[in-house]
């Protein structure tokens, strides 16, 4: 099973303290691979939130075809972090040639456009760069996203940070999530490391998702070209959040709703009992039926845990005003905010979904069986 | 026959007959009981003599000939007597002297079987054992990232939905726009199909109800049955059970009389209502209830005159194509119920099953597709119809399937799976695998027969005399000396039992997979078979 640490803070914080925790629950994953997303950036990025950043591998080639590509749709640079790995190769980890983090002035003819408009084509540049990339594996690309870095590769999470370099000053942010794998059903490969991202929303998930396959060929056929991928069954998740949330109009409330609707005792005497049928019943194939702890962002920069309703253990939401920290096992949360106060520890149940909005002043518990916002 | 008169062609041995009565003479007190039961008189009190030589080693004295005569049981060889092997004389005899046994070799009745230019009617099956539902296993086990879920303990939400459910955005938009949404029924996984009243018997029909109303209100599984053509008694109409029914209408519209003069009266909508295009069994064909069956109350329920043979037209007459027909009848349908209950065609398993599907798909009210495949029984059918015609049930379903996931309305028209699902047994094992290449879920007739009231019929041509009312069981006879043979508290009792088990099975094949709270329609990442070809045709993992 996955390891998972996520944490929002109001300081922006380098990326090492999540990979402290990952270290901490290290018995829990084999070291065959890590995700990084950072997101509400610090640093050199502060300056620049509207600039989309591109992050990923790429080959000497692969940096190549990317500039031509890019200056194409006319996309100027404007600042650049290139993770120069050491010459002397490290067992376990595979050699690649530059780690690319960076922000570009988006093009002139962009300026009219419309957040949605926006969304769409930055989305469409990822997928046709991964694309580009596929043949070669030149060019992989994690994302395109104004605000956010991802950094994903094979390997340990802590071998990787030290190799990487990713205690850098210019490495900083207020929201981290990430992501040691364990056993993943199918190839490892790169892309199937979490955390996934699409269009400002991001998931990681532990557990396995048995449900992969319907849900993966609902999504396919729902004509967003962004729902793609899938090389791990973990994708999804992120894909029903963004489904849920900008397709249906729902709150965040609501996502768990669609992944892990109530039964029926529990739903006839819901306050929204007719909503939630109808929702129960055209999601149908986007119940997950996990076991599974699922930690998210979502555009504004809240961050939220919900579990499968098998879950038999729960991952942990703790923290202080300013500083809270997303964990699938309590050590993490306690080697990242020893001096909390862990009476008031949360592990989200089966009905709970554990929000920090993006005040980080307190958790929130949305309990399924309360009245929701309906978007109608 | 004496050995120099000429031969008829017809004259049968009992070598040439499917079905050979073994008879012991040591055993048998001659009882009678054999013959009185046999429902195709194929067998006879017989004379037999039987001339002893006694040679002797003196010359003349104690040399001689004994002539002796004894009793004892004859098999006709006339085609309309030949043993069908439901071995309802085993059954019955006593002393264990009789029993029939399969002839190994071809039987020549075969060639015989059409007299009177007739070609041979009969009811039952396709008498092909093989089954690619069976070769499918299910490969994906969960066993290590995760603690696999106990089928005994765990909860189970195994429901599938009956009705047209709208894409999550347009039911949304509806919701809101507070426009009308089409009916939908959360309902068991397994359906028992049509089998009607009139093709089955008064106790049989009986007991499938009492069984179904038993595992709805005491049982708590949403379980729902066909009528099949011909009508529902008045007296179920009228009651609160009616929600547990899925009303068919077919070609020949037996029965619907009586149902529209009910509709006023009704006190629940019906579950459903299933229009009839076609049967697996006999595809292209309409239904047929022969005279035999079709007596006084069969005849005042179906509108008809008591005696004659009730055929259905191939296709409902009244409409000129298929795309009409699927408009225009589901659309009065739906609007004779006020556009609460769902309605939905049942076709053949065909290559063209896709045209109709396709059709479907851009018709809100159309609430599912329920298809059959070959293996689907019947209660009259040609021989040809039944073991020549039709297409196999799961790559019929597949290729449904996979055409609504290209459009993206896989989880909007619920297909159903109907026609020799567990016809070697193995119900469970058939469902899920159907399920899992696409279906929402699986109708029944044979296996009910079979499990619930004792049918003896096999893929071995046994017994397959549904069709002329002498069912030695009473399962589908109309002659109340047949079918008093079947107390209907017991089909009752054995529905229950049979639903109750299938519901275990299935736990047990879903709960090892990691499913619990989603029926795994279409979890085709699931499935394996031992066959490069199946595997390829059905985009399932070939596993040897």
């Amino acid at each position: 099973m996955c390891r998972l640490f996520a944490l929002t803070s109001r300081d922006p914080v380098s990326p090492m303290l999540a990979i402290k925790a990952l270290d901490v629950m290290k018995e829990g994953h084999d070291g065959s691979g890590m995700g990084l997303l950072l997101q509400d950036l610090g640093g050199p990025f502060e300056e620049m939130k509207e600039a989309p950043i591109l992050s990923g591998i790429f080959s000497e080639e692969g940096i190549r075809r990317l500039d031509l590509f890019m200056m194409d749709l006319g996309f100027l640079t404007k600042y650049k972090i290139s993770l120069k790995v050491p010459k002397k190769p490290v067992e376990g980890i595979p050699r690649r040639d530059l780690y690319l983090i960076r922000a570009y002035e988006l093009p002139e003819d962009w300026d009219n456009l419309s957040k949605d408009d926006m969304a769409v084509r930055l989305s469409d540049i990822r997928l046709k760069i991964r694309e580009m990339g596929e043949e070669k594996k030149d060019m992989m690309v994690f994302s395109f996203w104004p605000d956010t870095i991802m950094i994903k590769e094979i390997g340990d999470p802590l071998l990787l940070a030290g190799y990487l370099g990713l205690d850098r000053k210019e490495l900083k942010a207020r929201i981290i999530m990430a992501q040691g794998r364990q056993n993943t059903n199918y190839a490892i490969d790169l892309y199937a490391c979490h955390p996934f991202f699409i269009k400002g929303y991001t998931t990681m998930t532990n557990g396995e998702n048995t449900a992969f396959i319907p849900i993966r060929d609902f999504l396919t056929s729902r004509g967003i070209a962004a729902y793609t991928g899938y090389q791990s069954d973990s994708e999804v998740f992120a894909h029903i959040l963004h489904y849920s949330l900008v397709e249906l109009g729902l709150g965040i409330d609501g996502y768990k709703h669609v992944i892990t609707p109530l039964q029926e005792r529990d739903l006839a005497v819901h306050p929204n009992a007719g909503f939630l049928s109808h929702l129960k019943r055209t999601c149908r194939s986007l119940i997950i039926d996990g076991p599974n702890c699922v930690i998210g962002t979502l555009p504004d920069h809240s961050l939220f845990m919900v579990q499968d309703r098998k879950k038999l253990r729960p991952g942990v939401v703790g923290g202080k005003p300013g500083l809270y920290g997303f964990s699938s096992e309590i050590c993490g949360l306690d080697a990242v905010i020893p001096d909390r106060d862990k009476s008031r520890d949360i592990q989200p149940m089966h009905l709970d979904t554990a929000i920090v909005g993006p005040d980080r002043q307190e958790v929130t518990i949305c309990r399924q069986t309360e009245a929701l916002n309906l978007p109608l | 026959m004496s050995s120099n008169r000429s031969l008829e062609p017809s004259a049968l041995s009992l070598n040439d007959l499917p079905w050979q009565v073994k008879f012991s003479n040591d055993r048998c007190t001659l009882c009678g009981q054999c013959t009185a039961v046999c429902p195709v008189k194929a067998i006879e009190l017989g004379v037999f003599r039987k001339r002893t030589l006694k040679p002797s080693i003196r010359r003349q004295a104690d040399q001689g000939v004994a002539q002796d005569v004894f009793y004892g049981i004859r098999q006709k060889t006339d085609v309309a007597h030949a043993c069908i092997g439901c071995a309802m004389c085993t059954l019955v005899c006593p002393n264990d002297a009789i029993h029939p046994e399969k002839n190994p070799g071809l039987d020549r009745m075969k060639f015989h079987i059409n007299q009177q230019g007739v070609p041979r009617r009969r009811g039952g099956r396709r008498n092909a054992a093989g089954s690619i539902l069976d070769r499918i296993k299910f490969t994906r086990i969960s066993m290590l990232t995760d603690p696999a879920l106990d089928a005994g303990r765990h909860e189970f939400e195994m429901r599938t939905l009956l009705g047209r459910v709208l894409s999550p955005r347009e039911n949304m938009k509806r919701l809101k726009e507070k426009g009308w949404i089409p009916p939908v029924r959360e309902i068991y996984p397994l359906i028992i199909g049509g089998m009607s009243f009139g093709a089955l018997s008064p106790t049989m029909w009986e007991g499938l109800q009492m069984g179904v109303a038993y595992l709805n209100e005491e049982m708590g599984m949403p379980v729902r049955m066909c009528t099949g053509e011909g009508g529902c008694p008045p007296r179920l109409l009228r009651s609160r059970f009616l929600k547990y029914v899925i009303l068919q209408i077919a070609s020949g519209y037996f029965g619907w009389d009586e149902i529209i003069h009910a509709i006023p009266h009704m006190k629940e909508d019906p579950c459903a209502i299933e229009i009839k295009y076609g049967q697996g069994a006999k595809p292209g064909d309409g239904g047929l209830l022969m005279w035999h069956k079709v007596n006084k109350l069969i005849a005042a329920i179906r509108g008809v005159p008591a005696g004659v043979s009730l055929p259905s037209p191939p296709t409902h007459q009244t409409q000129y194509s298929i795309e009409e027909s699927v408009a225009k009848m589901i659309l009065s349908m739906s609007m004779a119920w006020g556009f609460r209950v769902p309605v939905y065609p049942k076709i053949s398993a065909s290559s063209t099953s896709l045209a109709v599907l396709n059709n479907l798909t851009r018709n809100d009210y159309a609430s599912g597709l329920a298809i059959d495949g070959e293996d689907g029984g019947t209660g009259a059918a040609y021989t040809v119809s039944m073991d020549h015609m039709g297409h196999p049930i799961a790559s019929c379903i597949r290729d449904n399937y996979l055409n609504l996931i290209k459009i993206g309305k896989q989880n909007e028209i619920p297909i159903f799976a109907g026609g020799g699902i567990g016809k070697n047994g193995n119900l469970a094992a058939n469902a899920a695998a159907l399920i899992m290449l696409g279906a929402s879920g699986v109708q029944i007739g044979k296996y009910v027969m079979q499990a619930a009231a004792g049918c003896v019929g096999t893929e071995e041509d046994r017994c397959n005399v549904c069709n002329v009312g002498i069912c030695p069981k009473g399962i589908t006879s109309q002659d109340p000396r047949l079918y008093r043979r079947l107390d209907p508290e017991d089909v009752a009792e054995r529905v229950v039992d049979l639903f109750v088990s299938f519901d275990t099975e299935l736990k047990k094949i879903v709960a090892p997979l990691g499913r619990s709270t989603s029926l795994p329609i279409g979890m085709s990442d699931a499935l394996g078979i031992d066959d490069v070809a199946a595997a390829q045709r059905l985009s399932i993992k070939y596993v040897v």
